[in-house]
């Protein structure tokens, strides 16, 4: 079974509720902590780890060879991503535009293009207080996302229970984080900001056909016009995480909620139930 | 003209929260919510849409099955998994146009896929240009370049002042489409392990472009001691941190109301803000 | 001989275009004879590589020198690759700057002035 965890606004709590949900489960089920949020990913900065795998994530990138290379321009007007330029006797290759899509080489009447393999990022194996950790980090500079995304969903284990913490946001990343998860917890806070994106989030996985339900953090900072969208659209509240000095100074140093606060241990415990409720339903 | 676009890295830092203050501040500024994604921008700054823009952000492959024999070659090349039993799967469609090419009974079209709409509105503040990227599209970071150029085109024919920009959260390519040809980064960070994680990779980030960089901590006062490592780091590599923030409720409360927090209140907060702003705007003069 | 000069209008009065991708026109001039075409920049509206585009564009044009605001380090790589020089110039009209480019007194653009844009 996979969860995502995801939400439209950033910081509103995703990291939060997806190690302490894995938390809070490891000692009834095997679990594994998928992060997603390739960009920034910051769930290790929680759960510490122990790495004891990393591969590289790689882009296919046109390699041009000029002796073979009869400048006919086929693979110049193929490109939709204008990776290539034909200049005089030879064709240039802009790496950071091109999607490795491939159909450079498969057009190339003259066999001149192969494929070398561009790092764009990496993902790392490891493990956390009995959670299977998986983390996917892209390179700064790099403008893909989902392709490091892909590679660390293709290490997702059979027979555990997977957590994926999403990137924020309603485009690529998010959507490539959460497709073909079984469900989908929002993270929104009770705000005008929350509320605007919190909506489209749910456009999206209502059009993904994920089943979802919400999680309000910081439920006590703000108004009541989320939860009563939540009721308008009939959305199933999972949960709400008061605000709180104590839980936000945790937060800030790395600490762990459910270990420090066991009122919290079976607010996720509830949690938890709810989602399988949901799934098993 | 300059322009300050402002990022965070983590999301959630209080970026729209400091942007709108900038832009109720600034006396002659274009506006840019450049976080196509969600964008926040407008429930501060109540634009008024002057101007509605298609935005036709990209192309999608569609297979034509009157003229498809289902010979599978479509789904063989297709890297991005986009053609199951001969239909594309438009949310993984990246518009490569491999299947259209290899396709040997021409059945593949390119259709121009409507991915989001651009606005230029009015508000109080000045004239703003905001956009919303359609439901599970791709190509924000596209977006985002046309969301810059007409702000850029309205400054530069109404000879304003400033650009203040709202970016959006990551490193990836909606942020790197908005640092292009910005004149200032103002990174908003909060003292959280997270928060300084995060400002560490978009300050590598920001680095690459001829930016001038400034570090506002919003929230400091939660957790003081992470916030005095992140202005050590900041020290560390000779960056100003024109700004710390406190945590201030009267904050929730103005944006709850839909106003920029510093003509909400008079509050710690509110004022620590009005300096961000003129600190941020001297800033950028001699940026 | 012929240049490419990035322009904001199509007579040789506009003002030197800053952008490079972008420009609203180029004009090729023979600064000679002072001929010239003015050419509707096709691509701004483009969002991919635009900056490789317009550079293959003016490098099929076969131009010697271009004279531009700014430019971005893959069209700067496509024009240098093609021999073309590429000379700075802003706040002036296009008739001024290639004067200025006969006389020698454009500074020439060897590194590139704006970033990268991946899209």
């Amino acid at each position: 079974m996979i969860v995502a965890i995801a939400s439209g606004k950033g910081g509103t709590g995703k990291t939060t509720i997806a190690v302490n949900l894995a938390l809070s489960l490891k000692d009834k089920m095997q679990v594994a902590l998928l992060d997603c949020d390739v960009e920034e990913p910051n769930a290790h900065l929680f759960l510490l780890p122990e790495f004891k795998e990393k591969e590289p994530v790689t882009l296919p990138v046109p390699a041009i060879d000029q002796e073979k290379c009869t400048q006919c321009g086929i693979c110049t007007r193929a490109c939709a991503y204008h990776a290539l330029a034909r200049v005089g006797k030879r064709v240039l290759v802009f790496e950071e535009l091109c999607h490795g899509c491939g159909g450079c080489g498969l057009l190339c009447p003259a066999g001149a293009i192969t494929e070398i393999h561009k790092e764009i990022g990496f993902v790392k194996r490891g493990t956390a207080r009995g959670i299977e950790f998986i983390q996917g980090t892209m390179n700064i500079g790099t403008a893909l996302a989902p392709p490091v995304i892909r590679k660390v969903k293709s290490r997702i284990p059979k027979d555990k229970l997977t957590i994926i913490d999403s990137p924020p946001g309603t485009s690529c990343p998010m959507i490539s984080a959460v497709y073909g998860a079984d469900y989908c917890v929002l993270v929104t806070e009770p705000t005008p900001f929350g509320l605007s994106d919190l909506k489209l989030a749910v456009e999206v996985v209502r059009e993904l056909g994920i089943p979802f339900g919400v999680v309000i953090n910081r439920a006590d900072m703000g108004d009541g016009e989320v939860e009563k969208y939540l009721q308008e659209q009939s959305i199933p509240l999972l949960m709400k995480i008061p605000f709180d000095r104590r839980y936000a100074a945790c937060y800030a140093r790395g600490g762990l909620l459910v270990e420090e606060f066991p009122e919290l241990k079976s607010s996720f415990d509830t949690l938890w139930k709810a989602i399988e409720r949901r799934v098993e339903a | 003209m300059k322009e300050i676009v402002v990022l965070s890295g983590k999301g959630g830092t209080g970026k729209t929260t400091v942007t709108a203050s900038l832009a109720a501040l600034a006396k002659n500024a274009v506006l840019a919510d450049c976080d196509v994604d969600a964008a926040d921008l407008y429930l501060l700054l109540k634009p008024e849409i002057k101007e509605t823009f298609e935005f036709w952000g990209s192309q999608k492959a569609k297979i034509n099955e009157n003229k498809c024999e289902e010979c599978g070659k479509c789904e063989d090349v297709c890297r991005f998994g986009a053609i199951e039993n001969f239909k594309v799967n438009p949310i993984f469609c990246e518009g490569c146009r491999v299947c259209y090419n290899i396709c040997p009974r021409k059945a593949i079209d390119m259709v121009d896929t409507l991915s989001g709409h651009w606005y230029i509105s009015d508000t109080k503040y000045g004239p703003m240009v905001h956009a919303r990227l359609g439901i599970a599209e791709e190509n924000s970071g596209k977006l985002v370049s046309v969301v810059k150029k007409a702000a850029r085109e309205i400054a530069e024919r109404g000879r304003y002042e400033y650009i203040i920009t709202d970016g959006p959260p990551g490193i990836g390519c909606p942020v790197i489409s908005s640092l292009s040809g910005a004149d200032m980064a103002l990174i908003v960070t909060e003292p959280t392990a997270a928060g300084l994680h995060d400002l560490e990779r978009v300050l590598k980030l920001a680095e690459n472009f001829k930016v001038a960089i400034k570090v506002v901590i919003n929230k400091f006062d939660l957790a003081q001691e992470k916030s005095k490592e992140i202005e050590q780091y900041c020290i560390s590599k000779g960056i100003e941190v024109i700004g710390k923030i406190p945590f201030d409720e009267e904050i929730v409360r103005a944006v709850s109301k839909g106003v920029p927090p510093v003509e909400y209140s008079s509050g710690p907060a509110a004022e620590a803000l009005k300096n961000v702003a003129v600190l941020s705007f001297e800033g950028v003069r001699i940026a | 001989m012929k240049i490419a000069v990035t322009s904001a209008g199509s007579s040789l009065d506009s003002m030197v275009d800053e952008r490079f991708g972008r420009c609203r026109f180029f004009i090729f001039i023979n600064p000679e004879s002072k001929e010239y075409e003015a050419v509707e920049n096709i691509y701004t509206g483009d969002v991919h590589g635009a900056g490789v585009q317009v550079a293959q564009f003016i490098v099929d044009k076969g131009v010697s020198a271009l004279i531009t605001g700014n430019v971005g380090p893959n069209a700067l790589r496509v024009l240098k690759e093609s021999g073309i020089e590429v000379y700075a110039a802003s706040s002036m009209s296009v008739k001024k700057a290639v004067e200025n480019y006969i006389k020698g007194k454009l500074t020439k653009i060897s590194n590139p002035t704006t970033p990268s844009r991946h899209n």
